[in-house]
């Protein structure tokens, strides 16, 4: 057959499918690349559960320590600390906690704690993840006479209480985060783990 | 000697090219100071990646070492502290130049057709070279480093929905850490690179395919003498390799200057916090991006979550950028250069330095209610620029174009 006429429509269809078919190869070829960018098997498997001595944070300090990489703060409160916190109710996003995804069930009280004396929350603001400050001192000059104590975000000024719950009008939109934690004994504490405690 | 270029030129284009792009390149005769800083920012991108070759033979990509690595650099590699600053202060100093080279545009009307394209490379250009000087922020592995980096990927993670998941996959772990600090490395040193060159290459083509703009806003091209070479043209070779001679040797003494004298800027250039390996654990006092992204890093901060989301900030951000995108179709002004424009895009066009630079100081200090609020303002005078300008523009007053360039 010597048709030398040439057939738009069938070339056209030609094209289509090469280009189609070439297309989903491409996107085959990119998903193992976009994959290996993912947390790997071994960043996954890191994150263990990590155990504190409480016995070593005295009255009004706080304690930092690592937990996934994360910075988690145990604070020993005292008492004016916790008479402070119900006065603050009513300049706060989330005072009752409502938000769940914030902290686990156990922790969902006034003090966002298992013992009201021990503050447990990771210490990364909840806006853009920095690690705020930790400010006990009342009314100092730079937070303004009603600070009563809490934490100030270095990176653009958002304020929690000494419940890690977040002030109205912070960049932040919610309270810390509690995380998962479980007592072993009067001062060991184990976090990262509740061992379904939460479920 | 001929006859070797004879023999070159009958296998690759060689004289051709040379003429088509230097010898016999006609551009406006009128360019003035503003023309500088086109060839300035090649040099830089010269000077980054020449540079950062002998800085990657002794850098080591490693959570554990990166830091150490770096103060190896500085203290034990002959004339590593020198290698350093130059690399450290290119990338100033090609934002800089980045930006003025913006701003020739904006005042000229560049980015007017014929040159849409033009202009839109040259953002992408901008906006890879905030990806390249982002992500080689976080080499040292200092606390500035690493807290800067945690905040903009978290930028990520505002995105509703798939935000965590995207943050996650950015960083190849749930923190910051070796995996983060690897692939920055590989992006910083092979992937926008070469995206950057081939960026180059095609802005410069397009910009040779339809002619260079000038302080004057006509178009050279519409009259040719009997020579077929535009009027007001001059080759771009010797005329203008000479004049950028001129700019690059003055470029250099303020570049030595501040490599020399001045190496960290007083903390604009290199952050004192900086010199503090990172810290997960510890956020420093006060932190605050490099100058060059505090201009949108104040606009972030100056929206307040909505809905207990703070996306509309990153959004507002992230707009900020790509609404430059957008300048060729907003200008509707029947002139191109500000020589013939009115008062009303004169007033918009200070407004908008004055709010780009001022949003750019308040990037750097400290959030209190009071600067926020003068974010705030800036913040709408910096879009208003932008979104009013079809408006502005169209019903201004405009003075002749001259036929011809003037002098």
């Amino acid at each position: 057959m010597s048709n030398l006429s040439v057939d738009p429509s069938k070339r056209r269809f030609l094209v289509t499918m090469t280009s189609a078919v070439g297309g989903v190869a491409a996107l085959g070829v990119v998903t193992p690349f976009v994959m290996s960018m993912l947390p790997s098997a071994r960043a996954k498997a890191a994150g263990a559960p990590i155990e504190v001595d409480l016995s070593k944070v005295e009255p009004g300090m706080q304690l930092a320590v690592e937990w996934r990489g994360k910075p988690v703060w145990v604070v020993n409160r005292t008492k004016e600390m916790l008479d402070s916190l119900s006065k603050n109710d009513p300049k706060l996003t989330d005072s009752a906690s409502e938000n769940t995804s914030q902290q686990p069930e156990y922790c969902k009280n006034p003090t966002r704690s298992i013992k009201p004396q021990y503050l447990i929350v990771v210490g990364i603001c909840t806006h853009l993840g920095c690690s705020p400050s930790y400010r006990s001192e009342v009314a100092p000059a730079d937070l303004g006479p009603d600070w009563v104590g809490g934490w100030f975000c270095p990176c653009h000024g958002s304020r929690f209480d000494l419940a890690a719950r977040v002030f109205n009008g912070s960049p932040a939109p919610t309270n810390l985060v509690i995380p998962p934690h479980k007592y072993l004994s009067d001062t060991r504490v184990l976090i990262g783990d509740d061992q379904g405690a939460a479920a | 000697m001929q006859k070797l270029l004879n023999w070159v030129d009958e296998r690759f284009p060689l004289t051709s090219t040379y003429k088509a792009h230097l010898s016999e390149y006609f551009a406006p005769k009128n360019f003035n100071f503003w023309y500088f800083f086109g060839s300035l920012a090649l040099l830089v991108l010269v000077i980054q990646i020449v540079s950062g070759i002998f800085l990657t033979m002794h850098y080591k990509p490693d959570a554990a070492l990166a830091f150490a690595s770096v103060e190896y650099i500085m203290r034990d590699v002959d004339y590593g502290w020198l290698i350093r600053y130059i690399h450290s202060t290119g990338a100033s100093m090609f934002f800089v130049v980045v930006y003025l080279h913006m701003f020739r545009g904006l005042i000229y009307g560049s980015y007017r057709q014929p040159r849409e394209l033009i202009w839109v490379f040259g953002v992408i250009i901008y906006l890879v070279l905030m990806g390249e000087a982002f992500m080689g922020y976080l080499l040292p592995w200092g606390q500035m480093s690493y807290w800067g980096a945690q905040v903009i990927i978290n930028l990520f993670s505002a995105v509703p929905f798939i935000g965590g998941a995207l943050s996650e996959w950015i960083r190849g772990d749930y923190v910051i850490g070796d995996a983060t600090l690897n692939r920055f490395f590989a992006f910083h040193v092979i992937a926008l690179p070469l995206a950057l060159l081939g960026l180059v290459v095609a802005h410069l083509v397009a910009l040779h395919e339809v002619g260079s703009n000038n302080p004057d806003g006509v178009e050279i091209k519409k009259l040719k003498g009997a020579d077929g070479h535009p009027l007001d043209g001059i080759p771009f070779h010797p005329y203008y390799t000479v004049k950028d001679i001129l700019g690059t040797v003055v470029f250099l003494m303020v570049f030595a200057a501040v490599v020399f004298f001045a190496p960290e800027m007083g903390g604009y250039f290199l952050e004192a916090n900086n010199f503090i390996p990172a810290d997960s654990l510890k956020t420093p006092e006060h932190i605050a991006p490099v100058w060059y992204f505090t201009p949108y890093y104040a606009i972030l901060r100056a929206i307040p979550p909505i809905f207990g989301s703070q996306f509309p900030g990153v959004a507002a951000m992230g707009i900020a950028v790509m609404i430059f995108f957008a300048l060729p179709w907003l200008d509707k002004s029947p002139v191109k250069s500000i020589r013939y424009r009115g008062p009303k895009f004169k007033i918009a066009l200070t407004l908008f330095v004055i709010a780009f630079i001022g949003l750019g100081i308040l990037g750097v200090l400290p959030a209190t209610p009071l600067y926020t609020l003068i974010s705030q303002i800036l913040s709408v005078v910096y879009f208003a620029f932008f979104l009013l300008m079809p408006w502005y523009t169209r019903n201004d007053s405009t003075k002749p174009v001259p036929e011809r360039v003037t002098q």
